[in-house]
C-alpha cells in the first residue's frame, strides 16, 4: 500500500513564530528540472517591519546574555543541524540538483561554521578590545559591543542556500546582534527549515528572523528602516546593493558591501563588521 | 575690586613667521589653486591673518594623482620601520615648534592659548609619536592577517581642533602605508599649511602628504567623488556625513565618519559634587563647546538639581572670557560669524520653547565673535536645546530619579558619541557604562583624549574609531576582506 506524503507549508520566521505573510502572497518554487517543490511565503514591507520590531525586542536579552551562554546556544544550533543533516541534504538536492555528496559537504560546512562561531563568543572581546595605556592616571578599557539589529541579504546562489545564510547570520549573532535575514530567493526552502533548527535550539524568539520572497522588494525597506543599525549586502546584486547603501546612508547604518567577504566566508573581520567599540575611562586615585 | 582685575598676560605672536599668502601643497610643491581665494581671519579680532588659495576639482585631481604617484613609487615600497622614522621625526619637530603652533592655532581658531599649549599641540605630537611606532608592527595589531595599506586616503577635517584632527587623520594613514590628500576646514587652514614646513623639515617624500584648502562644496565634494581615492575619512557634521555616505554608495571606497553628538553627562546624588562641577564645565565649556563629544546634556539626579545648578553658576562666574592669546583666558572666541549665528538662534529657540536661560554676566570684547556661557534649566526632553547639537557654550540641564531613567534619557538621541557618569559607586558606574550607547564614556572625568584610546561613535555619530590600534583598521585591509 502506498502512502501519500505530508508536505510542509513553508512560512516566515518572525519573533520565534512561523506566520504566513500578512500580504497572503506566495511564490512558487520549482526544482531545476521544473517540478513543483513548494509555495513559499512572499514577505511584504509589513512583514519586514514586524521582523524588525521582533528583533529589536530580542536585542537587549541576547546582547546582555553572557558570552558563554551565547556560545552554548550557537553550539546547540550546530547540534540540532547535525541531527537533521539528512533532511537538509535531501532538500538541497531537490532544490538545486546537486549530488547528495555535494549537498552533504555544504551541510557539514554549515555545521562547522556554527561551531567556529560558538567558540568565538567569549574570545572576541579579548582579541578585539583591550586596555589602553593612556598617559595619565586613568583606567581605560575598550570593549566591542553589538551594533544592534542587522539586516542581511543572504547569498542568492543556489549552491549556498544554507551555508551562505549561516555564514551571514553566525558572525552577527556571535557578539550579540539580532538579525533580520532575507533568504536566497531562488532556493529558500533550506533557509526556512534552518528556522526550525533555530526554533528548537534555545535561540530566543526574535533573535533571528528569516523572510522569504522578493529580495529586491523587501531589502530597500530594511535599508531605510530607522531601527535597523547595520546591513550585510553580501548576497545583493550591484543594483540592489547601490539602492540599499544609498538608503542606509540616511541613518548612517554600518554597511558590508557585496564582495567584502566571500558568500560562505568565515572571518574575524566579518564578526568585527558589526561591533561598536566602547571605551570607558575612569580616574585612579587614593582619595 | 574683584579678582577680575588682573594683569593680562598675552602670549606674543612674534614667534610666528607667517607668509602673506598660502597656496596648495601638492606633490611637494606650493601651487596656486583654481578655486579663488579667501582671507583667514582671527575670530577674536576679525583681523586678517593670511590669504589662502582655494582648490577646485582640477586641483583635487592633481593632488590625488600626486598622492597616487608617491604611493606607487615611494611610500608603499618603503619598509614600515623607515615610514615610522619619518613619523617619529614629525613628532619631534612638532614638539620643538610646539609654542609656535599653539599661537598659530589660537590665532586662527579663537580657542584659548591655555588649551592649544597644554592640550591640542601636545596631543598632536603624541599622536604622531604613537602611530610612528605602529608602522613596522602592523602584523601585531591584532586586526587580522596580512595587513596592507589601502592606497590614497582623502581626509576632510573640521575647524574645532584643526591640527589635532589633522594628526588623528594623517598619523594612522601614513603609519599604515597610505598617502593622503587632506582638506582643512574653511575657517582654520593655517596650522595645516604650517604643518607642510614640518613635513619638509622631516624630509618626507613629496606627495605623501598633500594639503588642499578649499570650500566643502567644491574641494571637499571633489575629493569625495574622486574615483582615484581608496578611502575617505571625514570628521564634521552628521548632515555632511550622510551626504558622503550616499555619494560613496556602490563604490569600493572605504569610509569612516566621526560626526555629531549630544553627549549626556549624568550626575548621581552620590557624586563628589565639587569634582562633578569641574567636570561639567570641562564637558561643555572646553573649547567654547565646539566639541563633538561635549557633555551638552547635563542629567542631574532630581534631589541634587538645585545644589548643582547653584554651584555650577557660581563657579562659571569665575571664568574669564576674552583674548584667546591671554594665558588667563578660559573662554575664547566662537570660531566664526556663521557659528555664532547658529548658537544664538538655537539658544533663542530654547528660550521660546520654555527653558529657563541663565547667561554669564561678563564683558565681551567689541570686535570678534563671542557668546557668553549659557545654562538652560527646566529643559524638557523635547526641547530643541535638549535634542540638537548646538556646538557652542550652551548647557541643557535635565533631571532624572532612577538609574534606569538616566540611562533611558541619555540614550534618547540619534547620536552616540560620548557620555559622562559621576558617582562614587563603582558598581553602578560600570553597570550604567554598559547600558549607555556611546563610544566614549568618561567616569568621574570628562573630555580626556589619548592616542592609545579609541574614539568614535555609535549610531548617527558615525562609524570607525580613531586612536590606538583600532584607529589603524580605518587605513588597513586584512585577511581576505577588501
Amino acid at each position: 500500500m502506498s502512502r501519500l506524503a505530508v508536505p510542509k507549508t513553508y512560512k516566515l520566521f518572525i519573533g520565534g513564530k512561523f506566520p504566513r505573510s500578512e500580504s497572503g502572497r506566495t511564490t512558487e518554487i520549482l526544482s531545476p528540472t521544473g517540478t513543483f517543490i513548494a509555495n513559499v511565503a512572499k514577505a511584504s514591507r509589513k512583514d519586514a517591519r514586524d521582523a524588525v520590531v521582533a528583533a529589536r525586542a530580542a536585542w537587549s536579552g541576547w546582547s546582555g546574555a553572557t558570552a558563554y551562554n551565547r556560545g552554548q546556544v550557537l553550539y546547540r544550533v550546530a547540534e540540532m543541524l547535525e541531527g537533521r543533516a539528512e533532511q537538509f541534504v535531501a532538500e538541497i538536492v531537490e532544490a538545486t540538483g546537486v549530488t547528495p555528496a555535494v549537498a552533504r559537504t555544504e551541510v557539514m560546512a554549515a555545521i562547522d561554521t556554527l561551531v567556529w562561531h560558538a567558540g568565538w563568543t567569549d574570545k572576541f572581546a579579548q582579541v578585539h578590545g583591550g586596555a589602553n595605556p593612556v598617559a595619565g592616571p586613568f583606567f581605560n578599557l575598550s570593549v566591542p559591543e553589538s551594533t544592534g539589529v542587522v539586516a542581511l541579504v543572504a547569498p542568492s546562489t543556489a549552491e549556498s542556500s544554507l551555508l551562505g545564510l549561516v555564514s551571514s547570520i553566525a558572525p552577527a549573532l556571535t557578539t550579540g546582534n539580532v538579525v533580520v535575514a532575507l533568504a536566497s530567493e531562488s532556493a529558500p526552502c533550506a533557509a526556512m527549515t534552518f528556522a526550525e533548527v533555530l526554533s528548537t535550539s534555545d535561540v530566543p524568539g526574535g533573535v533571528v528572523n528569516i523572510l522569504t520572497g522578493d529580495v529586491a522588494e523587501v531589502a530597500p525597506w530594511l535599508a531605510s528602516h530607522a531601527d535597523v543599525n547595520a546591513l550585510d549586502l553580501t548576497g545583493a546584486d550591484t543594483a540592489l546593493a547601490l539602492e540599499c547603501e544609498r538608503a542606509a546612508a540616511e541613518t548612517l547604518k554600518r554597511v558590508v558591501r557585496p564582495g567584502a567577504f566571500g558568500p560562505t566566508e568565515s572571518a574575524f573581520e566579518r564578526i568585527a563588521a558589526f561591533v561598536e567599540t566602547k571605551t570607558v575611562w575612569h580616574t585612579k586615585s587614593l582619595a | 575690586m574683584s579678582f577680575r582685575n588682573y594683569a593680562p598676560a598675552p602670549e606674543s605672536t612674534a614667534i610666528l613667521n607667517l607668509r602673506k599668502s598660502y597656496g596648495l601643497y601638492i606633490g611637494g610643491e606650493w601651487v596656486d589653486g583654481h578655486g579663488g581665494s579667501m582671507t583667514t581671519i582671527s575670530p577674536a579680532t576679525e583681523m586678517p591673518i593670511a590669504e589662502i588659495s582655494l582648490a577646485d576639482s582640477s586641483d583635487i585631481d592633481r593632488a590625488v594623482s600626486a598622492a597616487r604617484t608617491s604611493y606607487d613609487t615611494v611610500w608603499s615600497r618603503m619598509s614600515g620601520s623607515e615610514r615610522g622614522k619619518y613619523l617619529f621625526r614629525i613628532a619631534r619637530l612638532l614638539q620643538e615648534r610646539a609654542r609656535e603652533f599653539a599661537v598659530a592655532e589660537t590665532l586662527d581658531n579663537g580657542k584659548p592659548i591655555r588649551e592649544t599649549r597644554d592640550i591640542d599641540i601636545p596631543l598632536v605630537a603624541a599622536w604622531f609619536f604613537h602611530y610612528a611606532g605602529w608602522a613596522d608592527k602592523l602584523d601585531y595589531a591584532g586586526l587580522g592577517v596580512n595587513p596592507r595599506s589601502l592606497g590614497v586616503a582623502g581626509q576632510i577635517i573640521p575647524w574645532n581642533f584643526p591640527l589635532l584632527m589633522l594628526a588623528w587623520k594623517v598619523a594612522p594613514a601614513l603609519a599604515a602605508g597610505n598617502t593622503v590628500v587632506l582638506k582643512p576646514a574653511e575657517t582654520t587652514p593655517l596650522t595645516a599649511l604650517l604643518f607642510v614646513e614640518i613635513c619638509e623639515q622631516a624630509g618626507l617624500p613629496a606627495g605623501v602628504v598633500n594639503i588642499v584648502p578649499g570650500l566643502g562644496e567644491v574641494a571637499g565634494k571633489a575629493l569625495v567623488e574622486h574615483t582615484g581615492i581608496n578611502k575617505i575619512a571625514f570628521t564634521g557634521s552628521t548632515a555632511v556625513g550622510r551626504q558622503i555616505a550616499r555619494t560613496l554608495a556602490g563604490t569600493d571606497t572605504r569610509l569612516t565618519l566621526e560626526l555629531g553628538g549630544k553627549g549626556a553627562n549624568i550626575v548621581f546624588d552620590d557624586a563628589a559634587v565639587d569634582e562633578a562641577i569641574e567636570g561639567i564645565i570641562t564637558g561643555i565649556f572646553f573649547n567654547q563647546g565646539h566639541v563633538c563629544c561635549a557633555g551638552s546634556r547635563l542629567l542631574v539626579q532630581e534631589n541634587i538639581h538645585d545644589e548643582i545648578v547653584e554651584k555650577l553658576t557660581r563657579r562659571l562666574a569665575t571664568l574669564r572670557l576674552g583674548d584667546p592669546l591671554d594665558k588667563n583666558t578660559d573662554i575664547g572666541a566662537i570660531n566664526s560669524k556663521e557659528q555664532l549665528e547658529r548658537i544664538t538662534a538655537i539658544s533663542a529657540t530654547g528660550e521660546a520653547e520654555g527653558a529657563h536661560r541663565w547667561t554669564l554676566d561678563c564683558p565681551v570684547p567689541d570686535k570678534g565673535f563671542w557668546f557668553r556661557p549659557t545654562v538652560f534649566t527646566n529643559v524638557s526632553t523635547s526641547n530643541t536645546v535638549a535634542r540638537d547639537e548646538i556646538f557652542g557654550p550652551v548647557l541643557s540641564v535635565l533631571t532624572f530619579r532612577t538609574p534606569d531613567e538616566a540611562i533611558a534619557k541619555a540614550n534618547n538621541t540619534p547620536y552616540g558619541l560620548s557620555a559622562g557618569i559621576w558617582t562614587q559607586n563603582a558598581s553602578r558606574m560600570l553597570r550604567v557604562a554598559d547600558q549607555l550607547r556611546a563610544g566614549v564614556i568618561w567616569a568621574n572625568t570628562f573630555n580626556q583624549f589619548d592616542p592609545t584610546s579609541p574614539f568614535g561613535g555609535f549610531k548617527e555619530s558615525g562609524f570607525g574609531r580613531e586612536g590606538g590600534r583600532h584607529g589603524l583598521s580605518a587605513y588597513l585591509a586584512t585577511g581576505g576582506a577588501r
